[in-house]
């Protein structure tokens, strides 16, 4: 409110008597900067903060001291698989998920972007991948779980798809929702890439003596490598630190990297060490760190041949 | 450099009674052309003329509705692209952007199995032709406007294809560019003496370039003649409108001979007597010497072209004339002149 | 017809639309068909049970949750609207080259899982707990944080769409006080990107569990993996509801969006 102030204190300095000047004025007043600090606070209380928190706890021990034990404890067995396990998890959903993707976008192309089809699969897109959570863990329950009509059916044909083990609450149990989600996050990450291969490269193609083969394998697949790369390296990270949809399924057990920090934070002591979580956090973030600085800098070279 | 000029005699090219259909709506009528050994040969009009399809229909792109595409007097209607020995440069964005200037020259050569060493020999070739040598391992994107037009244009040549069709090339780059870049094309052209076939709705760029331009509307040809025979002798007055500037003047036509501003002017193609309006060129009007009768005229504005004056004048009658005349008569604003019609032939057309 | 070659064959168009369509629409269905079991029969009787007295206690917690995921909506709206928007036009008008920072800290949140987040706002909650009281709307501030990247798209979107300096400058040669170019010029013309935002952030905190879970707070889906315990098929019935109103959420954002688009081409 300084700013209307001191406009109205301006307005009324020519009242004296003087021809009023139009008050054209480019400038703010000088503390224009003062209106960066409520979103500024707000970023490093609810952002910073936390995330330094979140890595620095793993240094400490209960009564404040610092310590390298927690982190030694990434080097833990049972640590270590749990960050395989997350790991091949999101590999093998981020892979299947970003060809079935890869070929939803191509059925796509040439479809008009305002046409209503686009709309759809863009919002479901949108819903299935983003904001699913915990919702699609209930889905795939009452689709694929002991009381599904799938499991109905396949009992009656005499396959017990449930005979070795309850494996939709485990850790198998997660591929089929990841796969859920990841798609419609393909589609949204790699559509536009697709969309932007130019008919012309395809007439040019042509003239040149070119097939239809010639131009996927000289120019469509080699122009969008690198959009796809970046789109596989964004949906291992959606898997690699996707929590609701396992926490829904996996009550018990800590299988995966998210789930180990919920024992970590819901417990006293996991292996027997405090403040585990921390370290765990520092885990996620170094693996985060290194796949979102390699999605940076494709997507940086994707980017320049998409004009 | 002369590797790369074809060995072959140049192409021979003919629409013979082309049509085509967009869904119901028909964009060529019975479209004939014939396309010399060599030639250069523009299709200029207005977007919307039908000018891009018949360009697109010779490279195969499109599929005519009826009518017979011939090269050196073979049928290649049903010919797919690939296999019609084309070149062709597009207006814009058509370099393949992973691949280098010289990769995406030799693209065509690597499609035809030419050796490696030999392809690469050249695309250098095609490149140093079109004066882009140096920037041979630059991509697309490290390119302006006019050097990947250059690129595109190496890309399209290095082939010696039969026939190079050049689809408003031009049209996306700054003003001064794009006349460098015309008169390159010019040379390389009557270098390579290759059958060339350039889209265009720039009628300055087609007349500059062109052994012949077909002028084109609605989907038809209007007209196909020099630049020199569309300029002074129109076929219809809309060729008379589309290329170059003209004032429309009242003409009284009897027995083929028009009578503007009381003197008498040859009419170009056959009008019935009656009154017309005719298609008068600025540099056809001059002002009156002494003792010659005319028309008056008011100067409201006066530009210079350089090394001549263009002059608007208001007539009494409220019209406004266009005149082209020295630098050295110096206009100003509200001067008083008497016109008069030079006798160079002129198109007219029925009063409305 | 030769024209574009790459695009799909109808027949390959149809076989990818087929298969894949039937991978993320048949467990919908199995679930729809499942919240319709009566016994051996299908019948509405669960759908009915949500309004049943009987059955109140056991759904309670739902209706809760759903009130403070009402509540969390406004609040994380309030900080889009009233404190990223503001400054993101600010950034625009008077620190373009704080542009970049901007983008790279508005789309940090994607690099740090939520469940990262949630071990360093433990402490931060137990502060705020102890002054604002542990009421479910302070989990909003959480929130804003994790609609971050999806609003600041969506109105950089619409702040690249029209040209804000010169509209701010056209404003201001023409007398217009500062709060009246932001209300009365700026506003309008954003004001897709900020409706597109403001639906996000609804479709966001619909869907939240990590934050809320973990920190002991109750919001619809803390509610429905309650309930789910002792009543599988009202937390099916309301993911299912959640599910399609957020599809219907995006589906208008991206119809709008179109809307704007091709207005803009006309122009």
């Amino acid at each position: 409110m300084t700013a209307a102030g001191t406009e109205a204190a301006v307005l009324a300095g020519p009242a004296d008597g003087a021809t009023p000047r139009p008050q054209v004025r480019l400038r703010l007043p000088p503390p224009a900067q003062l209106g960066l600090v409520p979103f500024g606070a707000y970023v490093v209380l609810f952002l910073v903060v936390p995330t330094v928190l979140a890595v620095a706890t793993g240094f400490f021990d209960k009564a404040g001291r610092f310590t390298l034990d927690n982190v030694s404890a990434l080097s833990d067995p049972v640590v270590v698989t749990t960050f395989w396990n997350s790991t091949w998890l999101s590999l093998l959903t981020a892979a299947v998920g970003a060809l079935a993707g890869a070929l939803v976008c191509y059925a796509l192309l040439g479809v008009p972007a305002h046409h209503p089809t686009r709309s759809v699969i863009d919002a479901l897109a949108g819903v299935l991948a983003q904001f699913g959570g915990v919702m699609l863990a209930f889905v795939f329950i009452a689709a694929m779980g002991r009381y599904s009509l799938l499991n109905v059916w396949l009992s009656g044909a005499g396959i017990n798809i449930y005979a070795a083990s309850n494996w939709l609450y485990e850790l198998p149990g997660l591929i089929p929702p990841y796969i859920y989600f990841q798609i419609p996050l393909m589609v949204i990450t790699f559509g536009p890439a697709l969309d932007s291969l130019k008919p012309q490269w395809a007439e040019a193609n042509l003239t040149l003596g070119g097939t239809r083969w010639t131009f996927w394998t000289r120019i469509g697949l080699p122009v969008l490598a690198p959009s796809f790369a970046a789109s596989f390296l964004l949906l291992f990270a959606n898997s690699f630190s996707a929590y609701a949809t396992a926490a829904a399924l996996a009550s018990q057990g800590s299988q995966i990297v998210p789930l180990q920090v919920r024992a970590a934070l819901t417990s006293e002591t996991v292996l027997g060490r405090e403040n585990l979580a921390g370290a765990l956090a520092l885990g996620m973030i170094a693996v985060m760190a290194l796949v979102m600085t390699g999605y940076a800098l494709i997507q940086r070279r994707a980017e320049r041949w998409r004009r | 450099m002369a590797t790369i000029a074809p060995e072959r005699v140049a192409t021979t090219v003919v629409l013979d009674g082309v049509v085509k259909n967009f869904g119901q709506t028909r964009v060529l009528h019975d479209l004939n052309l014939t396309i010399r050994p060599g030639e250069f040969v523009s299709l200029l009009g207005p977007s919307g003329c039908g000018k891009t399809t018949a360009l697109r229909l010779i490279a195969g792109l499109e599929e005519p509705t009826g009518g017979a595409i011939l090269m050196n007097g073979e049928d290649v209607t049903g010919v797919p692209t690939n296999r019609r020995d084309i070149g062709m440069v597009f207006q814009s964005y058509s370099l393949f952007p992973h691949l280098t200037a010289i990769d995406n020259t030799r693209f065509g050569l690597d499609m035809r199995k030419v050796p490696k060493d030999r392809a690469r020999t050249l695309a250098a070739e095609s490149l140093e032709l079109v004066g882009l040598a140096a920037l041979a391992d630059r991509y697309p994107h490290q390119l302006s406007g006019g050097q990947q037009q250059r690129v595109a244009l190496a890309r399209a040549l290095v082939t010696s294809p039969k026939v190079l069709l050049l689809d408003e090339p031009l049209s996306a780059l700054d003003a001064r560019v794009r006349v460098q870049l015309r008169e390159e094309i010019l040379r390389i052209q009557k270098e390579l003496g290759m059958t060339t076939v350039f889209v265009t709705h720039d009628q300055e760029e087609a007349l500059a370039i062109s052994d012949r331009v077909a002028v084109m509307q609605g989907g038809r040809i209007e007209q196909i003649g020099t630049p020199e025979e569309l300029y002074l002798t129109p076929a219809t007055a809309d060729v008379a409108a589309f290329v170059g500037l003209s004032s429309l003047l009242p003409a009284t036509v009897t027995g083929g001979v028009a009578r503007i501003w009381g003197r008498a002017v040859p009419v170009i193609g056959a009008a019935p007597d009656g009154e017309y309006r005719a298609f008068v060129r600025p540099e056809h009007l001059r002002v009156a010497r002494a003792g010659e009768s005319g028309m008056r005229g008011t100067v409201e504005a006066s530009i210079l072209l350089g090394s001549s004056r263009r002059t608007e004048l208001r007539l009494a009658s409220g019209e406004v004339v266009a005149m082209q005349h020295g630098v050295s008569l110096p206009p100003e604003r509200g001067d008083e002149w008497l016109l008069v019609v030079e006798p160079a032939p002129v198109v007219v057309r029925p009063l409305a | 017809m030769r024209r574009a070659s790459f695009h799909p064959h109808p027949v390959t168009r149809g076989v990818i639309g087929v298969l894949v369509g039937s991978f993320v629409l048949l467990p919908l269905l199995a679930t729809l068909e499942f919240t319709l079991r009566d016994g051996d029969a299908h019948s509405l009787v669960h759908w009915a049970a949500i309004f049943d007295p009987a059955k109140a206690a056991t759904y309670k917690p739902i209706w809760v949750g759903l009130s403070n995921s009402l509540v969390l909506m406004l609040v994380t709206i309030a900080v889009v609207l009233l404190l990223l928007a503001p400054t993101m036009i600010l950034v625009n008008l008077r620190f373009p080259r704080l542009r970049r920072s901007m983008e790279f800290v508005a789309l940090l949140p994607i690099s740090i899982p939520a469940i990262v987040l949630v071990v360093g706002l433990t402490p931060i909650y137990l502060v705020i707990g102890r002054t604002l009281g542990t009421g479910a709307w302070t989990l909003a501030f959480a929130y804003g944080i994790t609609v971050l990247p999806f609003a600041y798209r969506s109105i950089q979107a619409a702040i690249d769409a029209v040209n804000l300096a010169t509209l701010a400058e056209a404003a201001r040669s023409l007398g217009a006080s500062w709060p009246t170019v932001v209300w009365r010029v700026l506003a309008p013309n954003l004001r897709g990107g900020l409706l597109a935002a403001s639906l996000i952030a609804v479709a966001v905190v619909l869907g939240e569990y990590t934050i809320a879970s973990l920190l002991n707070r109750q919001n619809l889906q803390t509610a429905l993996v309650l309930v789910n315990k002792q009543d599988a098929y009202v937390s099916v019935i309301f993911s299912l509801l959640a599910l399609l109103f957020c599809f219907l959420l995006l589906l208008i954002i991206g119809r709008t969006g179109n809307l704007g688009a091709a207005r803009g081409k006309d122009r």
